[in-house]
C-alpha cells in the first residue's frame, strides 16, 4: 500500500521531487477511486487501564490500608513502620485520612497507633471499578488524581477495520508502475496491469529561471508604446546636468525639487562641462528676462547653478534631450517618442517611496495638437492597461501648462485615484530649444512601481524593488497581462 | 504641493452654501484644488500625541485643501472663498486699489547699503483701518506661514514682517549691523537680547531654527529700526515684540525683505489683496515708499494689472473647442481674469490681476480657459501623425538576452543603482579609488554613497536576504552601472552589464562557465581567440587566487568570471561558495 508523503512546504521553497503521481499526498487508503483490493477504515477509542502498582493495590490493598493493617493494638515504633515497604507512602496517605495517630513522646522514639477501628479502602475499591470495566462510575476529577498517583493511565486503541474494496480478489497479480520502452516493442502492456495515479497530487517543478515581476511589466508597458507607434528614447544616463533635468525645462533655479533635501547632486564629478552656448543663452534669457510671449521668472540665472550634476530626477530630462535634437533637424517631423527608465529622488523613503524608481513618459510632438488629443492619446494608452474610465483634473507642474492629473476609478476602492500626470510642454521650453512656433508638445508620466504593486498586490515596495526582495515570489509571480 | 486648513463652517458661510464633503470635493476638482483630509484640531491632536492630549482641544470641522503650488492667492480662507465664488459667478472679481495716505504722507523705507552683503531688498505697504477677529488674525498669520514655506522658500527669498504701526514712528530704517550691535526684546520674549544671543536662544526653537541658516555665517544681519531706534525685525529671524500685532491693531505696516525683489513683490501684492478686504474701505492699500541705496524711490505695493490680447481661435486651437470670444472671455472671467471681446469680435482682452502672479505666458491663459470650460467637457481626439515604432538598440538586446538568462535556469533580480561605497569597493577587495565611481555629494545615509560601477554587490546582497531558499541559487540582472568619463557632457556614462551567480555547497564555476558559453553562442560568437571569445586566466582581488579568468570579446576585454574570494563571501553575510560572471553587453550592438 502506498504511504502518505508529507504536505509540500511552499513557504520553504522545498519542492519534493520524487513522483507524486505515484504516491499520493493525501494520507487514506480508501476513497472511491482508483481500484482496491481492500479498504480499511481507522476506528481509534480511549480507555482507562491500570499500572502495575495499580494492580498491586486491588490485590493487597492500599499502601495506607497495609500500613494500617500492620500496625498492632499497642502501636509500632515510626522507625519500624518506615521499614515496611512503602511504609513512607501509606504512612503519609493514613495521617491525612486521619486513620492513626502519633505519640511523639513515646518511650523509644515516636509511636504509632491506629485512631480508628475499622476503614474503607476508597483507592482499591475504585481501581477495582476500573479493573472491572465500570470506570464510567468515577468522575475525572477522580480518575486524574488516580493517574497522577501513577495507578491509572489512558491508553489510545486504534484499531483498522478491514472490509472487502471494490476489486476484491483472493490472488495477487503484480501491478506494474509505469509503461516502458520494452513493453511497446513486446506488446506485454496489454496483459499488464498498471497502478493508479493519483491526480490529486502535484506535479515537479520545472528547473527554470524567472523573470522579475517589475520587469515583467515593464516589458508590457514597451509593448503598448510600440503598438502605438511610439519610438524609445536613449535612457541610458543617469547622471544628468542642472541644465538638462530643470533648467532647459523652464524650472526655475530656486525651484524646491532642486533643493538638497529633494535631489542627489554629485561631488564627482561635480559639474558638467559642455552645452550648446547659444541655446543656454536663450534658455537664460527665458528664465530671468522673459521672452517668447512670456514675462520669464525674472531672477538672476547662473550657469554654475546649471552646471551641477546630478541623478536625473526623471526621464523629462531626456526628452528634454530629445526635443532639442528634434529641433536641430532641417526640417521639423512629428515624433513620438517613450521612455521606461530609472529616475532618483532625495526624499524621506517609506513603504511606497524609495530613492529609486522607473518612470513611464510618454511625449508626442506634432503640429496645433491640443488639450483634446491629450486626453484621446492617453485613453487609448490606459484602455490598453484595461484602464477606460478616466477623469482629469488640473493641476500645477512647472514644465506643462495646461497640466492635467489623471483619474481612473477603482472598482476595488470604489473611488477615483490618481495613475498619472500629464499636461502640454511650456513655450518657454520649447520655443529656446529652436521648435516651430506652432508645434504642441503633449507628455504625460506615471511610475511603474505603482501599477506592479496593484497588479501583484505588493504593499511594500522593498518587497518588490531591490534586494530584500523575496525570491518565492518572483519564483511564484504570473505572467503579465495588463489588460483584463 | 501646499495644504490649507480651514474652518468648513467658516468656508460655507463665506460662500453662502452648505455642501455635503462629496459635493465640496467635487467642486476642488473642477478647479484643481483636492479635499485632502475632512479632520478636526482635537482629531490632529489625538492622532499625533494621543488621545490623553487633544482633551479640550476643538472639534470644529477642518477642511484641508491641496492648493496648486503656483496659486499663492488660494492660500487662505478670504483667497480661497474669492476663487471660489468666482469661479462660480457669484460674484464678480473686486477691483484692489492703491491708495495715498489720508495724512498725505507716505511711510517710508530707507535701505542703507550694507543690507547689499546680506540681504538687499525690501518692500512695504500699510493696511489702513483693518478690522481683526480671532479667526481673521489667526488666517492672518497663517497665510504669512504658508508663504514662507512656498514662494518664500523658508524665508530663504523672503520675509514678511507685520507690524502695529500705531506702535512705531517712520520714516523706517532696514540695515544690516554686526550682531553684537543689535540688541532688542524678540517677540514674545520677557527681555532684551544681542543678535548673537538671539540665534543661540533659537538653536533649540523647532521652528525658528530652520531659518538661523540663511543669515548664521554673514558678518552682517538685517535689521528694521524705526526713527526713534525701535527695532521692527531682524528679518528673515524674528519680528521685535514691541511691534507686534494684536486682534486691536487697527493699522498695520507690512515690509518684506528678500534676495529676489520679483518675489518680495509678489508675497506683499497677496498679503494685501487677501487683507485689504477687512480694512475700512474694502480692497484699498495704502501705498508705502521705498528708498534704494542708490536713491532710487519705489511706491509699493506694485498691485499692478497687465492687460493681454489673445484670439479666440488661439485659444479654442490649444484647447481644442470651437467656443465663441463672448463665450471665452466669460470662461476666463470665472478664472478671476476679468476678460472682454475687443476689436472685430474675434479678439479677447484679459485684465491679469495682481493675485495672479502665475500668469506669465498666454499658455497660462489658455488652461484657465480649460479649466473653466471644464477639462472633462473637451471632446477627445487623436493626433494624425504617422510614425514608424523604433525600439532603442541596447534595450532590445537587453530584452532578448534576459528572456535566454532566464530560460537557462537563472532568476532576474531588480537591485538599487545607488549603494554605500563598501559595496563597490571594500567588501569586494577594492579600493574605491579604483573604480570609477561617482559620488553623491548629499546623501542622508551611507546606502546612496555612490552610483553602481558593477552590478555584483546587488546580486550577492539579494542572495544574503535569500539565505533560506533551497540552493542552488542562480541569479542574474541586466542592468546599467555608473562610469566617470570625461569625455561625456556631464563627465559620467553608463554602461549596461549582465551579470550572474551561482551559490551553492561546491563553486559551480563549470554553471557560470556554462552560462557564458551560452550568452556567446546566443551573440553568435565562437570559442576562438579571431573573431570569437576566449578567457584566460587572471589574479583579481575579488576572486579566489587561481580561480578568476578574463573575458575577452570582438578583441576586447569584456569583464571577469570566477570563483569568489571567501572573504569577499564572508563580507556579503554569505556562507557558501560562489561563481559569478559580469560582462559589458555594449560592445554586442
Amino acid at each position: 500500500m502506498p504511504i502518505g508523503r508529507p504536505e509540500r512546504q511552499g513557504d520553504q521553497g522545498s519542492r519534493p521531487m520524487g513522483d507524486d503521481h505515484m504516491f499520493g499526498r493525501r494520507k487514506e487508503w480508501g476513497g472511491t477511486s482508483p481500484a482496491h483490493v481492500i479498504e480499511a477504515e481507522l476506528r481509534s477509542s480511549k480507555r482507562w487501564e491500570l499500572t502495575d502498582e495499580g494492580k498491586e493495590i486491588v490485590e493487597k490493598g492500599s499502601h495506607e490500608a497495609r500500613v494500617f493493617d500492620a500496625i498492632p493494638p499497642n502501636g509500632i515504633t515510626q522507625s519500624d513502620l518506615m521499614k515496611f515497604p512503602c511504609g513512607k507512602v501509606g504512612f503519609n496517605k493514613a495521617m491525612s485520612s486521619k486513620w492513626i495517630r502519633i505519640d511523639k513522646n513515646a518511650e523509644g522514639g515516636p509511636r504509632i497507633f491506629k485512631a480508628t477501628d475499622c476503614i474503607e479502602d476508597a483507592v482499591k475499591n475504585k481501581l477495582l471499578l476500573v479493573q472491572q470495566g465500570k470506570d464510567s462510575k468515577l468522575d475525572d476529577k477522580e480518575k486524574n488524581e488516580l493517574k497522577k498517583r501513577k495507578l491509572l493511565s489512558e491508553v489510545t486503541v486504534k484499531t483498522y477495520w478491514i472490509t472487502k474494496g471494490n476489486s476484491f480478489s483472493t490472488t495477487v497479480v503484480k501491478q506494474d508502475t509505469e509503461l516502458t520502452p520494452e513493453m511497446i516493442a513486446n506488446g506485454s502492456w496489454k496483459e499488464k496491469k498498471f497502478k493508479p495515479y493519483n491526480f490529486d497530487a502535484m506535479g515537479i517543478v520545472p528547473e527554470c529561471g524567472h523573470l522579475h515581476p517589475l520587469m515583467k511589466v515593464r516589458t508590457q508597458f514597451r509593448q503598448i508604446f510600440l503598438e502605438m507607434g511610439f519610438t524609445e528614447m536613449p535612457t541610458n544616463n543617469f547622471i544628468e546636468s542642472s541644465f538638462w533635468n530643470f533648467d532647459s525645462l523652464f524650472q526655475p533655479q530656486q525651484h524646491p525639487a532642486r533643493d538638497q533635501h529633494d535631489t542627489f547632486f554629485l561631488s564627482d564629478p561635480a559639474s558638467a562641462t559642455k552645452f550648446p552656448m547659444d541655446y543656454l543663452e536663450r534658455v537664460k534669457k527665458v528664465h530671468s528676462e522673459g521672452g517668447y510671449g512670456s514675462l520669464g521668472y525674472k531672477y538672476d540665472w547662473k550657469i554654475e547653478e546649471a552646471q551641477k550634476n546630478l541623478l536625473r530626477t526623471h526621464t523629462t530630462a531626456v526628452s528634454a534631450r530629445m526635443l532639442y535634437k528634434l529641433a536641430q533637424k532641417e526640417a521639423f517631423t512629428p515624433v513620438k517618442y517613450f521612455s521606461i527608465d530609472r529616475v532618483f529622488r532625495n526624499e524621506t523613503l517609506d513603504a511606497t517611496h524609495l530613492a529609486e524608481f522607473h518612470q513611464i513618459e510618454g511625449v508626442v510632438a506634432d503640429y496645433d495638437l491640443t488639450l483634446g488629443d491629450l486626453m484621446g492619446v492617453l485613453q487609448q494608452f490606459f484602455s490598453k492597461l484595461g484602464i477606460t474610465k478616466l477623469r482629469y483634473k488640473p493641476a500645477f507642474n512647472p514644465y506643462t501648462e495646461p497640466s492635467m492629473e489623471i483619474f481612473s476609478y477603482h472598482e476595488g476602492l470604489k473611488k477615483w485615484v490618481e495613475v498619472g500626470n500629464s499636461g502640454v510642454f511650456r513655450p518657454e521650453m520649447l520655443l529656446p530649444m529652436g521648435l516651430p512656433e506652432n508645434v504642441t508638445v503633449i507628455a504625460w508620466g506615471l511610475s511603474l512601481e505603482r501599477p506592479t504593486m496593484i497588479k501583484y498586490g505588493i504593499n511594500n515596495i522593498r518587497e518588490l524593488v531591490g534586494h530584500k526582495v523575496n525570491l518565492q515570489m518572483v519564483y511564484d509571480s504570473p505572467v503579465c497581462r495588463l489588460d483584463p | 504641493m501646499p495644504t490649507v486648513s480651514v474652518k468648513r463652517d467658516l468656508l460655507f458661510e463665506a460662500l453662502g452654501q452648505v455642501y455635503t464633503d462629496e459635493e465640496f470635493d467635487a467642486l476642488c476638482f473642477e478647479f484643481g484644488l483636492e479635499l485632502d483630509e475632512v479632520t478636526s484640531e482635537k482629531e490632529i491632536i489625538s492622532r499625533e500625541q494621543g488621545d490623553g492630549k487633544a482633551e479640550g482641544a476643538s472639534d470644529v470641522i477642518l477642511y484641508k485643501i491641496d492648493v496648486p503650488a503656483n496659486r499663492y492667492d488660494l492660500l487662505c480662507l478670504e483667497g480661497l472663498t474669492r476663487g471660489l465664488q468666482v469661479f462660480k459667478d457669484r460674484i464678480e472679481a473686486p477691483k484692489y486699489t492703491r491708495v495715498g495716505p489720508p495724512s498725505g504722507d507716505m511711510q517710508k523705507l530707507i535701505i542703507t547699503k550694507e543690507t547689499a552683503q546680506v540681504r538687499p531688498h525690501a518692500v512695504a505697504a500699510v493696511l489702513r483701518n483693518i478690522k481683526f477677529t480671532k479667526d481673521r488674525y489667526d488666517s492672518f498669520i497663517d497665510l504669512q506661514e504658508k508663504l514662507h514655506q512656498n514662494i518664500c522658500r523658508k524665508r530663504a527669498l523672503v520675509a514678511i514682517g507685520t507690524h502695529d504701526l500705531d506702535t512705531l514712528v517712520g520714516p523706517f530704517t532696514y540695515t544690516a549691523k554686526p550682531p553684537s550691535e543689535i540688541k532688542f526684546k524678540p517677540l514674545n520674549q520677557s527681555k532684551e537680547y544681542t543678535a548673537s544671543e538671539i540665534m543661540d536662544l533659537y538653536k533649540t526653537d523647532s521652528h525658528l531654527r530652520h531659518y538661523l541658516h540663511i543669515i548664521e555665517d554673514k558678518p552682517v544681519y538685517p535689521v528694521i529700526y524705526d526713527s526713534n531706534g525701535i527695532v521692527l525685525s531682524m528679518p528673515p529671524i524674528i519680528n521685535g515684540d514691541h511691534s507686534k500685532i494684536t486682534l486691536n491693531t487697527q493699522n498695520v505696516f507690512i515690509e518684506c525683505t528678500a534676495t529676489d525683489r520679483t518675489k518680495a513683490k509678489i508675497v506683499l501684492d497677496m498679503i494685501v489683496t487677501m487683507f485689504s478686504e477687512y480694512c475700512e474701505k474694502s480692497f484699498t492699500v495704502e501705498a508705502a515708499q521705498v528708498i534704494y541705496p542708490n536713491e532710487e524711490t519705489c511706491i509699493y505695493p506694485e498691485m499692478r494689472y497687465r492687460k493681454e490680447i489673445l484670439s479666440a481661435d488661439f485659444i479654442n486651437k490649444h484647447v481644442g473647442v470651437t467656443e465663441t470670444p463672448e463665450s471665452i472671455a466669460k470662461l476666463l472671467s470665472r478664472m478671476y481674469l476679468k476678460s472682454k471681446v475687443i476689436g472685430n469680435g474675434e479678439e479677447i482682452e484679459i485684465e491679469i490681476p495682481p493675485t495672479r502672479a502665475d500668469i506669465i505666458h498666454p499658455c497660462d491663459i489658455v488652461e484657465d480657459a480649460a479649466i473653466a470650460y471644464g477639462y472633462n467637457n473637451i471632446k477627445m481626439t487623436v493626433p494624425k501623425a504617422y510614425t514608424v515604432a523604433n525600439q532603442f538598440s541596447l534595450n532590445k538586446l537587453a530584452e532578448l538576452l534576459r528572456q535566454d538568462m532566464a530560460a537557462g535556469g537563472f532568476t532576474e533580480a531588480l537591485t538599487f543603482a545607488l549603494c554605500s561605497q563598501d559595496d563597490i569597493a571594500g567588501k569586494l577587495g577594492k579600493d574605491i579609488s579604483e573604480t570609477k565611481a561617482v559620488h553623491i555629494a548629499n546623501p542622508k545615509t551611507a546606502e546612496f554613497q555612490v552610483a553602481r560601477t558593477t552590478l555584483l554587490p546587488g546580486l550577492l546582497k539579494t542572495i544574503a536576504a535569500n539565505r533560506k531558499m533551497p540552493l542552488p541559487l542562480k541569479l542574474f540582472e541586466i542592468s546599467d552601472v555608473v562610469l566617470k568619463d570625461s569625455s561625456k557632457d556631464v563627465g559620467a556614462r553608463n554602461s549596461r552589464r549582465l551579470c550572474a551567480v551561482y551559490y551553492n555547497k561546491n563553486p559551480g564555476f563549470e554553471v557560470i562557465h556554462g552560462m557564458l558559453d551560452r550568452v556567446m553562442q546566443l551573440l553568435e560568437l565562437n570559442p576562438e581567440k579571431e573573431n570569437g571569445y576566449y578567457i584566460q586566466a587572471v589574479e583579481d582581488s575579488t576572486f579566489f587566487p587561481g580561480r578568476c579568468a578574463e573575458i575577452f570579446a570582438k578583441g576586447q576585454s569584456i569583464g571577469k568570471l570566477g570563483v569568489l574570494h571567501p572573504d569577499v563571501i564572508t563580507k556579503f553575510e554569505l556562507t557558501m561558495p560562489c561563481s559569478t560572471l559580469e560582462i559589458d553587453i555594449e560592445p554586442f550592438l
